[in-house]
């Protein structure tokens, strides 16, 4: 295997003070760089988003807490949503794509590399603003704060009368700017895997991350682009005058609601699909088979990317829609667990008969099969219109949500962290700790968000800033909350994890894992320029080809 | 990594589209993402403005105009095809007719909405329909703005004598957005003068 780095001084390695690496950070446009630049710009916000989250859950720790003013509670909760979704899962899953595209497809960059670099800082800049608006956020009016609008920001909140000030301008802008930087990189992706992939990689042969990153892009160009519209509109009701969500001129503040969730439920599945990728990828690689049903996995991607743009209305039944419309929404959120439900058998299937190896990304993808279909079940449960009407805007949905984002999005991340750290850095992530950090993870996790479905049934309703005592909700959110703890704890295991892995980590070598993709077949680190030659591929695992030329792969395909 | 995997040789050449023309293509679909939230949003507040003036009064169908923006997607056409060929006089001189039609599509607009601004009193607050007319309508006129300033440079680079036929696909690239500007329009021209009077 011809795999060693070639000595190509492609640096010069001389200039090597820390502003010399700075500006060498700053000024990259280098895919692998840039892909780690938004991993850590994530992993930064995802600290400050769990503060935020840890605040609201003392906050609630038991009632008539005083912990933190109503108006910082609304504060906190805005933020910690906004953050949450816009500067943590967006960029963690760009920075992933950014950096296994290229690499899976044999590629030494992506299509449009400096388009890259300026997405990047464009999503940087839209989480500097967001975060600027607890200093700037006053203005000259001398009224508010950060934001405090919720993360959907729904009329009229954002109207002057209830939001004077600047804050709510500061998280429109924020999020249109980091909108476009979305929209960069999508676009990015989808040159990049129609245009640059090495000879051999038909589509056919893309690994499943690839294929699944490529539909996560076309729909982040479909949806995106409807919240940069209706951030465009809010900007042009709040500064020229316009009506276009002002009830007293005859507009619509239930537009409003439309047009964010038709960005709104695509956008769980742009988060959820590349998730999906790791699943894909990892699964398999412990599991020593191929991924059962490929076509099929692509096929029900797709499905899932074509339903997800008609489901959007199941946010919004309880503002009264016409029974026609609360069937239609009804019905497509019932058919997407369809397509869902194939891939989760499919998975299964790759599992079934394998060779099992848990090692802790298999463990975090195991986990993630479980915590996701749970997901998916209350998900079919609030899907349902006469069932939302009752549990809408109810703790339980909170529970739902997270159920989805931290039980499967998270998890899925923790996997492809340890599967891919190694690559990345050379080093092995500690064994030991990772399986703290999973045990922890997975106790906390089920401690707060299995114990938030109660107190919602019961009919605790969200973004209360407290609650009276005797409602039989005192010792769900006392769980609840002792859960965040643990997870923080957890969360704290797996940052001095990466730390102590990166300086003292065992060596990785190229393909620790014995994995079947072309990333695996360089070194780790891999060299800037990738490949030293662009690799020919004739099936979907080329490295099994290679280590078994005897029975290769592209014999059945 | 030279033979990376290949017991079997790949028999078809490789060949793969053209990173300019799927980033341009991808673009388009999400500039129509954003149109369409634009064109629902005039749809749907169409006779719900409480006080006028309404759209009957005041706009008048502007035909001219229209066929000057639609003629000018002919114009880039046979001008990128004129460069692919290499007759760059002709290309130069058709690239020039697509900046003169679509600066006169402008000065359409910019007379329309001085009519209406100071012989109506129709401005983006002073209605629905003001809101929803002039930001549909702006944001188109804004991708005519875009689109002339890199028609300008293109023509501009084309006097110093540096587009050459090498460059077509670049220029296919750049005549694709403004096949799109022009498609736009008559989503936009349907919508606001057609259904919308």
């Amino acid at each position: 295997m011809a795999s060693e780095a070639l000595p190509i001084s492609s640096v010069p390695a001389a200039d090597q003070t820390w502003l010399g690496v700075l500006h060498g950070w700053v000024t990259t446009v280098d895919h692998k760089r840039l892909g780690l630049l938004y991993i850590g710009f994530a992993l930064v916000f995802l600290v400050i988003a769990g503060l935020e989250a840890t605040i609201m859950r003392i906050q609630l720790l038991r009632p008539h807490n005083d912990f933190v003013s109503p108006q910082v509670f609304n504060r906190m909760m805005t933020m910690h949503g906004t953050t949450m979704i816009f500067f943590v899962a967006m960029p963690v899953l760009f920075g992933f794509a950014n950096y296994l595209v290229p690499l899976m497809i044999g590629a030494r960059d992506m299509a449009f590399p400096r388009l890259n670099a300026f997405s990047f800082w464009l999503m940087a800049f839209g989480g500097f603003l967001l975060y600027f608006s607890f200093v700037g956020g006053s203005g000259l009016y001398g009224a508010g704060d950060a934001p405090d609008v919720g993360w959907w920001a729904y009329a009229p909140l954002t109207a002057r009368a209830f939001s004077p000030g600047n804050s709510s301008v500061y998280w429109t802008i924020s999020v249109l700017v980091s909108g476009f930087g979305s929209i960069g990189t999508a676009i990015n992706i989808i040159a990049t895997v129609l245009s640059m992939r090495c000879p051999g990689m038909t589509l056919g042969r893309m690994p499943l991350l690839v294929w699944l990153n490529f539909i996560m892009s076309y729909m982040v160009l479909i949806t995106i682009s409807p919240l940069s519209a209706a951030q465009i509109m809010l900007l042009i009701d709040r500064f020229l005058g316009g009506h276009f969500f002002d009830t007293q001129a005859g507009g619509s503040a239930s537009i409003w609601m439309h047009f964010f969730w038709i960005f709104g439920h695509p956008e769980v599945y742009i988060l959820i699909i590349p998730c999906f990728a790791f699943i894909s990828e990892i699964l398999p690689v412990f599991s020593r088979k191929p991924i059962f049903g490929y076509p099929v996995m692509v096929g029900a991607t797709i499905c899932i990317a074509f339903i997800s743009m008609s489901v959007w209305a199941h946010h919004i039944f309880t503002i009264g829609m016409n029974s026609a419309s609360n069937a239609f929404f009804t019905f497509t959120t019932m058919i997407i667990a369809v397509p869902t439900g194939i891939k989760i058998f499919n998975w299964i299937g790759t599992m079934w008969g394998g060779k099992l190896i848990f090692k802790v990304p298999m463990l975090f993808c195991v986990a993630f099969l479980f915590q996701f279909l749970l997901a998916g079940l209350t998900g079919i449960m609030l899907g349902a219109a006469p069932f939302d009407w009752q549990l809408g805007n109810s703790y339980f949905v909170v529970a739902h949500f997270h159920y989805v984002i931290v039980g499967g999005i998270l998890f899925a991340l923790f996997g492809a962290f340890y599967y891919w750290f190694p690559k990345i850095t050379g080093r092995l992530l500690n064994e030991t700790l990772g399986k703290w950090h999973f045990w922890l993870f997975v106790i906390g996790f089920h401690l707060t968000f299995d114990f938030m479905h109660i107190p919602g049934l019961l009919g605790m309703p969200r973004r209360i800033y407290t609650y009276e005592p005797g409602r039989g909700w005192d010792l769900w959110n006392l769980i609840v909350s002792i859960g965040t703890l643990v997870q923080a704890v957890a969360i704290l295991l797996f940052v001095a994890n990466l730390l102590i892995s990166y300086f003292k980590g065992p060596k990785a070598g190229n393909d620790p894992w014995d994995a079947w993709t072309l990333e695996w077949s360089i070194t780790s680190p891999p060299p800037a320029y990738n490949f030293a030659a662009i690799p020919t591929v004739a099936s979907r695992r080329p490295l099994w080809d290679l280590k078994h030329p005897e029975d290769p792969d592209s014999l059945y395909e | 990594m030279t033979t990376a995997a290949h017991p079997l040789p790949p028999t078809a050449p490789w060949s793969l589209p053209y990173r300019g023309t799927v980033a341009m293509a991808c673009l388009i679909i999400a500039e129509s993402a954003i149109f369409t939230i634009f064109v629902v949003a005039y749809l749907f507040y169409l006779g719900k403005s409480l006080y006028g003036p309404t759209p009957r009064e005041v706009l008048a169908v502007p035909y001219f105009f229209t066929i000057c923006l639609l003629s000018s997607s002919l114009t880039v056409h046979f001008a990128s095809k004129s460069l692919a060929h290499g007759k760059r006089t002709a290309f130069l001189i058709l690239w020039l007719l697509t900046i003169i039609l679509g600066a006169l599509f402008l000065f359409g607009t910019a007379q329309e909405w001085h009519r209406l601004i100071y012989d109506h009193g129709l401005t983006i607050s002073t209605n629905l329909f003001g809101t929803t007319y002039y930001s549909l309508v702006g944001l188109h006129a804004t991708h005519v703005i875009v689109g002339l300033l890199m028609l300008s440079i293109v023509f501009l680079l084309g006097i110093a004598g540096r587009v050459g036929p090498e460059q077509s696909a670049r220029i296919g690239v750049l005549s694709l957005y403004w096949h799109f500007v022009d498609s736009v329009w008559i989503v936009v021209f349907t919508v606001v003068y057609v259904l919308g009077r």
